[in-house]
């Protein structure tokens, strides 16, 4: 029977593992910093208190001024300004009322034209036919980001106050701060969408003038050589100029890879051994568009300087739980790891276009830092380039279709 | 019987799977021929290669010693097993593959842009996993002790080291050619016996009838019960004992058992006459779990039927080493064909173990009463046909059942140890991969020398228990609910999954309830799904403000098919613009008829290779 009560025991250890698990979670995220009393005398308490007022509803207004965030922050706003109603507004309509007298919304709006036209504040009485309504008197006070007005505060009391009106001022101020951080953030990420599309690879000039170069070589000698070359050059080019998507899967890109190859090989003949093991889990695989084909572009280089013999080529795909683990491998020159370190750091240019710093480049900003290129070289002794590329990202997928078969 | 066959055999299997695992990429794939290197798994392979991962131990030992024991019902077993993946080519195949996902995890993220969601959809795989794994081990520590008197843990231990070695050493990079392998090994070793077994039957004068009547024995047979159990007879029965019966040590008597129950001690041998009626066991005194699941199925059979249909059907879309496999297909109507070609392969492997059970309750009917009868299918060929025949076969079947623990245990210790890997653990790296091989391991080997003697089928059904009131919710809400929430799926799977994942401990543990909450407890789907989608449901809609932004894009990459990628949708006003201002490229000719150019390119190029 004791085997049984110990199986029990354990299994219902196992079992609460999980909801443990979640009310840990749970609770830190809701655990809040309550006590911030018995620090310091009561003056200085009372700054703490409203500075984590402030702080609790700033997250909110950092994704910008809509009627989601609006109502999120206007009632630690509310409790900032000590009143009995505050509203926000962007230009047309009220975003959100929080206290009494939902009533005054359209009067609000009637009275906003003229603050909302010159960026500036004002005070005045609301006419009210409820006999009860606490509300009589509303201060407005701007949103301005860059000098533009984006919206305004509206804070109501039963009456005139002028200790209002500078607190309206100032946390009108405050809010407009967070606004234009939020505006911040908006351009930080269009910078870094614009700069991912600046770093879309390009095929090198160099390499259309030689592929086209080696086709008319063959036009007259062996013409249908040169016309499955003329495929094979618009089916890369093709691919490479394509504008939709950022994102390609791995069975294109090698289709892509083979393309430039049979070029390169009508070039250098039997000079080039290209060896290829994929594993063909891996192929769908998302990944950013040409970022495995000017590795190869660079083994290719890399294999063919300074040597009158074969350069022989590896290129393999492997399955390796949620990654997949591309490496292209190459028996040239090699590099001075010094060198390449300074190349990849982007402070010499290198000879040969731009080509493994945009890809290592691109890698970090689509998967993180620790997903960068792995490099292991040294001059005479070849090269090895390592891309370690995850199964699945938020926001990686690949635009292209893979049906081919 | 005969273990001088079956050791080797088991051992074959092994280090076939390992050399399959490590070597099958590098022969089948290095070529300098890019268009043979990258063409993609085709839906037939990849069909065999996640059936290969799906028939456990469950399905290869574990139906066969139900139906054995517990007669024709049992037949729900492998139909659900199969139905599960109606329902998921229904509803989930396509979109899943759609979304991109790898994971359940993933899933989550991808579908609720929530980390939360993610790490609970986590916490869920681990456990579904572990639950999963347990059976596995256990069903081999049976396999072992049968085929050579090991002891019961050692199978367990081979298998849990097996598959950490293999997984943590990165062995599985072929996976595909492996688990495919795996399934026509697996498909072998059930047919070519069967197909002896029946010819022997037929010789047999083809008794039939086998679910009848109580079964009986059909020559004089001598049973050592291993397990203390009572026996209930319903007519007097006289039999020959060597051991401790009701208390009173016989050596060799003959004794007259009244009608009535009787307690058996561990160790008894009994001898049965010819022609006598194989009397029904009870409930022992160690073996917790299966007779007072058996005893809830037998007085609520309609619950128990409908619990382990709902829990069959919905399950199969969250077992997590199931859904991996998806991420091979190319595209969404690939994971369909895929899914359609796993009905037909798996529909065909289940028609072989009721056979089994069949046959087995005609010549080891005894099995009933020593409480292996998931045994059935290794002991039939060496009883039924015998001499060097039977050991060779018996060595096939033995075979084909450690390739069923190796497969389905190493695509989950993959899965878990993926989780744990990138969810749990802190950093990624190869050797925190390790580490969580190791712990996806190590938990359900020690739960299997606490929690000991469940038939696999049913701590199988208890998985899918799991599985279907956690992650068949987040699935199809997922997919096709537009309004589902963040919290909505977190509580969903934490109410559904989580009640579910307590009945489980205490059926598991042996709660000591009765009747009707014992039949809950046992059966936990049919309440504990509906709760799932319900509190998802409810929640959700109580949270409409945290619906995440830009879901009806994200539905509509799920739901539309790839050539009609969002991508390209959002670039048709451009291109308007531009058919008026004359300047048309040839991207845009490809676009407005999709495919035409790429047939005639390739067909080109075939139609020059060819000359």
């Amino acid at each position: 029977m004791s085997g049984s009560l110990g199986g029990f025991l354990a299994g219902l250890a196992v079992a609460l593992l999980p909801l443990l698990a979640a009310g840990f979670w749970l609770g830190r995220r809701t655990a809040r910093p309550q006590h911030l009393g018995g620090l310091g005398t009561p003056v200085e308490h009372a700054t703490f208190q409203t500075l984590h007022t402030a702080s609790l509803a700033t997250p909110p207004l950092r994704a910008g001024l809509t009627e989601e965030t609006a109502g999120k922050s206007a009632r630690k706003l509310r409790s900032l300004l000590g009143t009995d109603a505050l509203c926000l507004t962007d230009l047309e309509k009220v975003l959100v009322w929080d206290g009494v007298g939902t009533h005054h919304r359209t009067e609000i709006m009637e009275r906003l034209a003229g603050p909302l036209a010159t960026g500036r504040g004002e005070a005045f009485r609301l006419t009210c036919d409820t006999p009860d309504c606490t509300v009589r008197w509303a201060v407005v006070a701007p949103l301005t980001v860059d000098d533009r007005v984006h919206g305004a505060l509206v804070a109501c009391a039963p009456r005139e106050s002028a200790v209002l009106v500078r607190a309206a001022g100032e946390v009108a101020r405050w809010v407009s701060v967070q606004l234009e951080l939020a505006d911040l953030d908006q351009s930080r990420t269009r910078l870094i969408e614009a700069e991912i599309k600046a770093l879309r690879a390009q095929i090198s000039p160099h390499f259309i003038f030689n592929s086209l170069a080696v086709i008319a070589s063959f036009v007259r000698t062996d013409p249908e050589r040169a016309r499955e070359l003329l495929l094979e050059f618009a089916d890369f080019t093709r691919y490479s100029f394509r504008r939709h998507g950022d994102f390609t899967t791995l069975a294109d890109e090698l289709h892509a890879i083979d393309h430039y190859l049979a070029l390169v090989r009508a070039r250098f003949g039997d000079r080039l051994a290209v060896t290829l093991q994929v594993a063909p889990e891996v192929l769908p695989v998302a990944l950013p568009f040409l970022c495995l084909q000017p590795l190869v572009e660079n083994a290719v280089k890399h294999g063919l300087e300074g040597k009158s013999d074969r350069c022989r080529i590896q290129i393999t795909a492997q399955d390796a739980g949620a990654e997949a683990l591309v490496v292209i491998e190459d028996d040239g020159a090699g590099m001075d790891p010094e060198l390449l370190r300074r190349i990849l750091a982007r402070e010499v240019s290198p000879s040969g276009g731009i080509g493994l710093s945009n890809v290592d480049d691109r890698l970090r900003q689509v998967y993180g830092d620790d997903h960068g290129l792995v490099i292991e070289t040294a001059v005479g002794a070849g090269m090895k380039i390592t891309v370690r590329l995850p199964k699945y990202q938020p926001g990686v997928h690949s635009a292209a279709r893979l049906g081919r078969e | 019987m005969n273990s001088g066959y079956a050791i080797p055999a088991v051992a074959l299997v092994v280090v076939a799977t390992v050399l399959v695992g490590a070597f099958g990429l590098r022969i089948s794939r290095t070529t300098s021929d890019f268009y043979v290197a990258s063409r993609t798994v085709g839906p037939r392979l990849n069909a065999a290669a996640i059936s290969g991962e799906y028939l456990s131990a469950a399905s290869f030992l574990g139906i066969a010693g139900l139906v054995l024991v517990q007669g024709p019902d049992m037949l729900w077993y492998p139909v659900g097993y199969t139905a599960g993946y109606l329902v998921l080519l229904l509803f989930v195949a396509a979109p899943l593959r759609r979304s991109g996902a790898y994971t359940l995890p993933d899933f989550a993220e991808a579908r609720l842009a929530s980390q939360g969601v993610r790490r609970l959809a986590g916490a869920f795989v681990v456990g579904v996993g572990w639950l999963y794994l347990l059976p596995q081990l256990q069903g081999a520590g049976l396999t072992l002790t049968v085929l050579s008197g090991a002891p019961d843990w050692l199978g367990g231990v081979i298998v849990a080291v097996v598959v950490t070695a293999i997984v943590a050493a990165g062995g599985m990079r072929s996976i595909t050619f492996v688990q495919a392998f795996q399934f026509w090994l697996k498909l072998t070793a059930l047919l070519v016996p069967a197909l002896f077994l029946v010819l022997a039957w037929q010789g047999d004068g083809a008794p039939g009838r086998p679910f009848e009547e109580p079964a009986t024995f059909r020559e004089q047979r001598s049973v050592r019960v291993d397990d203390t159990l009572t026996l209930k007879l319903e007519e007097p029965l006289t039999v020959t004992v060597d051991g401790t019966v009701d208390g009173r040590t016989r050596d060799g008597a003959r004794v007259a058992l009244p009608a009535g129950s009787h307690r058996i001690e561990a160790g008894t041998r009994l001898t049965f006459d010819a022609d006598t009626r194989v009397p029904a066991a009870g409930r022992g005194a160690d073996d917790a779990l299966s007779p007072s699941r058996a005893e809830s199925r037998a007085e609520r059979p309609l619950y128990a039927t409908y619990g382990l249909i709902l829990a069959t059907f919905l399950g199969t879309m969250g077992l997590p080493h199931v859904v991996v496999r998806f991420y091979t297909s190319p595209t969404g109507v690939a994971a369909r064909r895929t899914t359609v070609a796993v009905l037909g392969l798996i529909g065909a492997f289940y028609l072989l173990p009721p056979l089994y059970g069949a046959l087995g309750r005609l010549y080891a009917p005894e099995l009933t009463l020593t409480g292996k009868a998931d045994a059935a299918v290794l002991l039939l060929p060496d009883r039924v046909i015998g001499g060097v025949g039977g050991d060779l076969l018996g060595a096939l079947v033995a075979g084909g059942a450690f390739a069923a623990f190796l497969s389905t245990a190493s695509g989950l210790t993959m899965a878990v140890a993926g989780v744990l890997t990138q969810d749990v653990l802190p950093s990624r790296a190869v050797s925190h991969f390790r580490l969580g091989t190791l712990l996806a391991m190590a938990v359900p080997l020690a739960a299997s020398a606490l929690v000991g003697g469940l038939p696999v089928a049913d701590a199988v059904g208890l998985a899918f228990a799991v599985s279907a009131s956690s992650f068949c919710p987040l699935l199809v809400l997922g997919i096709w609910w537009r309004r589902l929430t963040p919290p909505g799926a977190a509580a969903g799977m934490l109410v559904g999954g989580g009640s579910a994942l307590l009945a489980v401990a205490a059926t598991m543990g042996g709660f000591p309830g009765d009747g009707a909450l014992h039949a809950l407890l046992a059966w936990p789907a049919l309440w504990s799904v509906p709760l799932g989608f319900l509190t998802m449901v409810l929640v959700s809609l109580a949270t409409p403000g945290r619906v995440p932004a830009g879901t009806a894009a994200i539905l509509a990459r799920f739901h539309l098919p790839e050539e009609l990628g969002t991508e390209e949708l959002r670039t048709e006003g451009p291109r308007t613009d531009e058919l008026r201002a004359g300047t048309l490229s040839t991207d845009d000719l490809r676009a407005a008829k999709p495919g035409t150019d790429d047939q005639r390119t390739a067909a080109d190029r075939r139609e020059e290779r060819t000359r």
